[in-house]
């Protein structure tokens, strides 16, 4: 930035930390990883198209040790970003300002999307193996 | 803003025009827009994923080629994109301050998400017309 002398407004560390620090920052993050995840998506469909080989080559993939950790983190992060996004576009609605239902529905974000991760991710594993 | 003959105008005029980016609240009203559709595309195509998750090649390929399928997975491809380069491009604006850098990843994500959404249009439809 050209001028670095104008006066700058506390940084994070500075403040105590909150739950709705931590949604928002999730917020960010979790749509950064999602704009990725979007390509393993393509990535997905583009093989389906090309062909068998090439769609069991996805499939070993996203299979492997290392795919279904990250699988188990982008579905985390699509229900977080979900949740997260609904309660934005809630409060875009000019609901839910009081800082009590601020409070509740960052924890009600994070909650939920845990949840819902721990519900499909059961029954992706009891339906045999990993997708 | 500069001294120019547009500065005649009045306050109240400039005000009710497109503001200082010339483009108003489009870029917020569309990424909420693309958010709502998202919220249904999304919880959608989590089912058809669990759906199809230990499906063979065919079976897989027969569920994507089906109408309303093929329809609703091009729609959540060019929503995603959509809504991730309107999201990414917010991320670039607050943390990259050097404007070369800036404008070189603007372009990129714009480049990357109209490649992205038209080859995953093109794999559904090759999928749905058996090409």
């Amino acid at each position: 930035m050209a001028d670095t002398r104008r006066p700058l407004s506390p940084h994070l560390q500075i403040y105590k930390w909150q739950v709705q620090m931590v949604t928002s920052i999730l917020h960010r993050a979790t749509g950064i990883a999602l704009a990725v995840g979007t390509l393993v998506i393509l990535w997905g469909l583009l093989s389906l198209a090309a062909g068998e080989d090439a769609f069991n080559q996805f499939k070993i993939c996203t299979g492997s040790p290392l795919g279904v950790i990250l699988m188990i983190g982008w579905t985390w992060a699509l229900f977080y970003h979900l949740c997260n996004g609904i309660r934005h576009l809630i409060q875009d609605a000019g609901a839910g300002y009081a800082i009590s239902q601020f409070v509740r529905s960052s924890w009600l974000s994070i909650i939920v999307s845990i949840v819902l991760t721990l519900l499909v991710w059961a029954y992706v594993l009891t339906a045999g193996g990993a997708a | 803003m500069s001294t120019n003959a547009k500065d005649l105008q009045n306050p109240l005029k400039r005000a009710r025009g497109l503001g200082s980016a010339q483009s108003g609240v489009s870029h917020w009203w569309t990424q909420r827009v693309t958010a709502a559709g998202l919220v249904l595309l999304g919880i959608w195509f989590v089912v058809l994923v669990l759906g199809l998750l230990h499906a063979d090649y065919a079976t897989a390929r027969a569920a994507v080629a089906k109408p309303w399928n093929a329809v609703l997975l091009v729609a959540f491809l060019i929503t995603a994109f959509w809504h991730a380069v309107l999201g990414l491009q917010v991320v670039i604006e607050d943390y990259v301050h050097t404007r070369w850098k800036e404008v070189f990843l603007l372009v990129a994500i714009k480049f990357l998400a109209v490649l992205g959404a038209l080859a995953g249009a093109l794999a559904v439809l090759r999928i749905a017309l058996g090409a």
